[in-house]
């Protein structure tokens, strides 16, 4: 296999918990990530899955670095990006994108969603074309050009969600952690979304994290798997031997648990304890 | 079904009608002395209390009347405007200026920014305003720019709370993280991101500011803290006005309700601005 | 189940257009009844979230209501004066919004934000709602209420804020809730106690809920009907199972094919076919010009 695009050792992340901030000096530190090691080869697509509140969109910021990891090592691309400061950082921004878990609010609600688009374009040196490259990008997550004029509470929640894709993918970059980005899909823009995801990982070598609850798109999109709780990594393997062999009690609650789309009337019923 | 729309009709109308009487009242004071029909200093005790040119005995040309030393009370409303909108924009902007920028640093980097402006903030807010006002007059002296730094210098802090909190709460949302995903400096995030989701605020403070400025500057005048007695103000003739209430009434009232009107027109003026203009709102 | 007691939440041919005269809602009709719910699904932007702002009166002003009524418990609310119909509407619904963080004011604590309703709306005392909203927490499998309760909304997961809303929900006992796709963030296993909850609040209290989401294996589970949505119109509405037995609609045909399935991945997701839109496209077309006729 390629060397990876990621290799990440020892991470920790550590945040100040304000809950439990004394009325004088710093807040205690609540450690949010316990130490992962795991690895990213270049073109792949990678599952993160887990429990909600385990730390996967932590874990996906200290790896675009917006959070500074407290302990361990980060290496992109050859380079240990641990703890480089926000101006060195600015060169490999291009190469390092995230798409948001909440889309509204990562959308600047007084600008266009041209503007939007735009501004990382312009930002990283590719501001010639601007508006054919906007065009492009709308036109690929499949929205209507009359929407580089619209604000974001003038969309839906699913075409919000396609401006934050659209923005990360303009820049082609090396790296893309996608965040919970087809949960407010339909399944036929989902379907336009992943295969477009997995165009960019063939032919451009687009490495790609992909965080998801939806274990069925996970399946079809990803070539190994994460699974996280608390902060720590539960299980990772190949998707095919998590899916049909789950090592892991929480691995195997977790595939237990997923909606199939038949009707089952026993489903929602308060699990029996099965016999062992 | 409709309160929307109502809201909407409700909003458009007072924007047009508090910009129209501000903009009466600012191209008066501009051009007072081609529009005044008198000189607002010249007395002439044959013509003293003149009633409004309703009432029986009124002169022509002394529509509003005049004072007790037979001053043309229009003429001096028109020229007192002028002061009036000096103080109001001079002393509103200068504010804001202060306070807005010193909020947007405290709410968007936070630690030791943030706790040494909060602490001034406190501090300065713990003295009386209008005491605060008296003081700094007294120290500076009378005069225009006295008055125009006092009210700056005492209400800075209300654009700085806000701002603040504004700034704070907007610094959370996911869309300035993007920013720095997008390749944004800190000070670039600051001016490009937030700043533009609270000039909304900014904007209704500071029309706000202008008429609180307008009364704070009445209010100088009538203790006679203001500029000299000469120049006609709002708050001077007010309280000429007071002393001649039972016999001449309007000395009293028309100022007043030049006051309030021109008051409320800045704060409304500010909301409908924001109504129109806010792409969120819009 | 009575079958002559009045819906919930009856909706009754609404149209609405944007300022351009497009109409984003054709002639919807749907009922909730009391105990019962209701999942709408649809494609992206086809207008779930605009009628659930509808029924709560919440639209944008550049949104316009221009055909319909809507009957919350037999009333309608268009005959009701203004306030008359926000204090009903604020008694009898809740709302679970699409967007948790933007839902969320953030520069408050948690804590106060979910009491606050309950307190100015219902007139709790402070501690009833306190102790209402901790056995939510618990019941949405909160790990650490104490500290949610004490945190801003940004310090709080995607997941944990979709539930801290859901028990924002659910706290006030409402008649009917609006839930826009309220189990997006969420792992499967919380999601399912989710849903449990809802059965059950379904059961005790006879809440009706109008379950917007895009995933038809909870669809399946949870509600009883089904409209299906596309471009503002409904094409299809069905029981649970029999449309799960034999969709009728090409559309909704689609949408079953493309669903994917941890167990056969490779059949599913494919956008939906050239043709099916295109008899979509026509279908709208022919409505609005039946619709345009009456209303010039
Ligand atoms: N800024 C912050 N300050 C303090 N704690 C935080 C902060 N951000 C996140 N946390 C805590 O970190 C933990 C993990 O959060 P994270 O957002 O990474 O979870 P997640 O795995 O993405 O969950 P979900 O699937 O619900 O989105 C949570 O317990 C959360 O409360
Ligand atoms: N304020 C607005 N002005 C103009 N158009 C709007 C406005 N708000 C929403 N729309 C449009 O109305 C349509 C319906 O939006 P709505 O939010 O109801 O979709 P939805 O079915 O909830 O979709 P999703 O599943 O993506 O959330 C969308 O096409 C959207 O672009
Ligand atoms: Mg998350
Ligand atoms: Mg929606």
């Amino acid at each position: 296999m390629a060397e990876p695009l990621f290799s990440v050792r020892g991470l920790k992340v550590a945040l100040p918990d304000m809950t439990r901030k004394p009325l004088i000096g710093r807040a205690p530190l609540a450690e949010i990530l316990k130490g992962l090691d795991f690895d990213l080869p270049k073109g792949s697509v990678t599952g993160i899955v887990g429990e909600s509140g385990s730390g996967k969109s932590t874990l996906g910021r200290a790896l675009v670095r917006l959070l500074e990891p407290s302990a361990g090592k980060v290496i992109f691309d050859g380079r240990d990006i641990t703890h480089l400061a926000e101006a060195e950082l600015r060169p490999l921004r291009r190469n390092l994108q995230m798409i948001f878990q909440d889309p509204m609010s990562s959308l600047n609600p007084r600008r266009t969603i041209a503007s939007i688009i735009a501004a990382p374009l312009k930002q990283n040196g590719l501001g010639d074309n601007l508006k054919a490259r906007v065009a492009e990008a709308l036109q690929r997550v499949g929205l209507p050009q009359g929407f580089a004029s619209r604000y974001r509470h003038e969309l839906s929640g699913g075409q919000r969600q396609r401006v934050g894709i659209a923005r990360a993918l303009a820049l082609s970059p090396k790296f893309v952690l996608a965040d919970e980005i087809v949960s407010g899909l339909d399944v036929s823009t989902q379907a336009q979304i992943l295969t477009l995801l997995e165009k960019l990982a063939a032919e451009m070598g687009l490495t790609v994290a992909f965080i998801s609850h939806d274990l069925s798109v996970i399946r079809r999109l990803c070539r190994q798997v994460i699974v996280m709780r608390e902060g720590a990594i539960v299980e990772a393997s190949a998707t095919d031997t998590l899916f049909e062999k789950p090592q892991q009690a929480y691995t195997r609650d977790l595939l237990a648990a997923i909606p199939l789309p038949e009707i089952d009337d026993a489903w929602l019923l308060p699990a029996a304890k099965a016999p062992a | 079904m409709d309160e929307a729309r109502i809201s909407r009709h409700g909003s458009r109308a007072r924007l047009w009608l508090a910009g129209g009487w501000l903009l009466i009242a600012l191209l008066a004071a501009i051009f007072a002395p081609l529009v005044a029909p008198q000189d607002p200093l010249a007395q002439d005790l044959m013509l003293e209390r003149l009633p409004p040119f309703w009432l029986d005995g009124a002169e022509p040309g002394y529509w509003l009347g005049t004072d007790s030393l037979g001053r043309d009370l229009l003429s001096r409303l028109i020229f007192g405007a002028r002061i009036a909108f000096i103080v109001a924009f001079a002393a509103a902007l200068a504010a804001c200026l202060v306070g807005s920028t010193l909020g947007l640093i405290a709410g968007y980097f936070g630690g030791w920014a943030d706790r040494i402006i909060s602490r001034i903030v406190d501090v300065w807010m713990a003295f009386p305003p209008v005491l605060f006002a008296i003081l700094l007059v007294a120290v500076l002296g009378t005069g225009l720019s006295s008055v125009i730094i006092a009210i700056a210098v005492i209400d800075w802090t209300r654009f700085c709370r806000v701002i603040r909190a504004e700034t704070m709460g907007q610094s959370r949302m996911d869309y300035v993280e993007n920013a720095r995903i997008a390749g944004y400096g800190r000070i670039g995030i600051m001016l490009r991101e937030v700043l533009p989701n609270v000039v909304p605020s900014i904007v209704a403070l500071l029309s706000l500011e202008m008429g609180i400025a307008v009364i704070v500057e009445a209010i100088l005048s009538f203790v006679n803290l203001s500029i000299s007695t000469d120049d006609p103000t709002w708050g001077g003739i007010i309280a000429e006005g007071r002393l001649s209430i039972h016999q001449a009434w309007w000395v009293l009232v028309f100022p007043l309700v030049t006051l309030i009107l021109t008051v409320l027109s800045f704060s409304q003026f500010g909301e409908g601005l924001r109504a129109r203009f806010d792409p969120v709102l819009r | 189940m009575n079958a002559l007691a009045k819906p919930c939440l009856d909706i009754r041919s609404l149209s609405a257009v944007l300022p351009n005269g497009l109409r984003v809602l054709r002639s919807v009709s749907l009922a909730v009844e009391p105990g019962e719910v209701r999942a709408l699904v649809g494609e992206s932007g086809a207008g779930k979230t605009m009628i659930g702002k509808a029924v709560l009166g919440v639209l944008p002003s550049s949104v316009r209501i221009v055909e319909g009524d809507m009957l919350l418990e037999g009333e309608d609310l268009g005959k009701l004066q203004a306030k008359a119909r926000r204090t009903l509407i604020g008694a009898r619904t809740a709302l679970i919004p699409q967007d948790p963080l933007t839902a969320l004011n953030p520069s408050r604590r948690i804590g106060p934000q979910m009491t606050d309703r309950l307190v100015r709306i219902l007139g709790w005392s402070g501690e009833k709602a306190d102790a209402r909203i901790r056995q939510l927490l618990d019941e949405v499998q909160i790990r650490e209420p104490e500290r949610v309760l004490k945190c801003y909304p940004h310090e709080l997961s995607g997941g944990m804020r979709q539930r801290v809303l859901i028990a924002a929900a659910f706290a006030a006992e409402p008649r009917l809730i609006v839930a826009d796709e309220p189990t997006t963030a969420l792992d499967v296993t919380v999601q399912k106690q989710i849903l449990r909850l809802i059965a059950q609040l379904q059961r005790e209290h006879g809440t009706a809920i109008l379950f917007v989401t895009h995933d038809l294996g909870v669809v399946a589970k949870i509600s009883q009907k089904v409209s299906v949505l596309y471009a503002g119109k409904v094409v299809e509405e069905a029981e649970t199972a029999a449309l799960f037995a034999a969709p009728q609609h090409p559309y909704t045909r689609a949408l079953m094919a493309a669903t994917p399935r941890y167990t056969d991945p490779f059949a599913s997701l494919k956008p939906v076919d050239e043709a099916v839109l295109a008899g979509l496209a026509s279908e709208i077309a022919a409505a609005d010009q039946a619709w345009r006729r009456p209303h010039g």
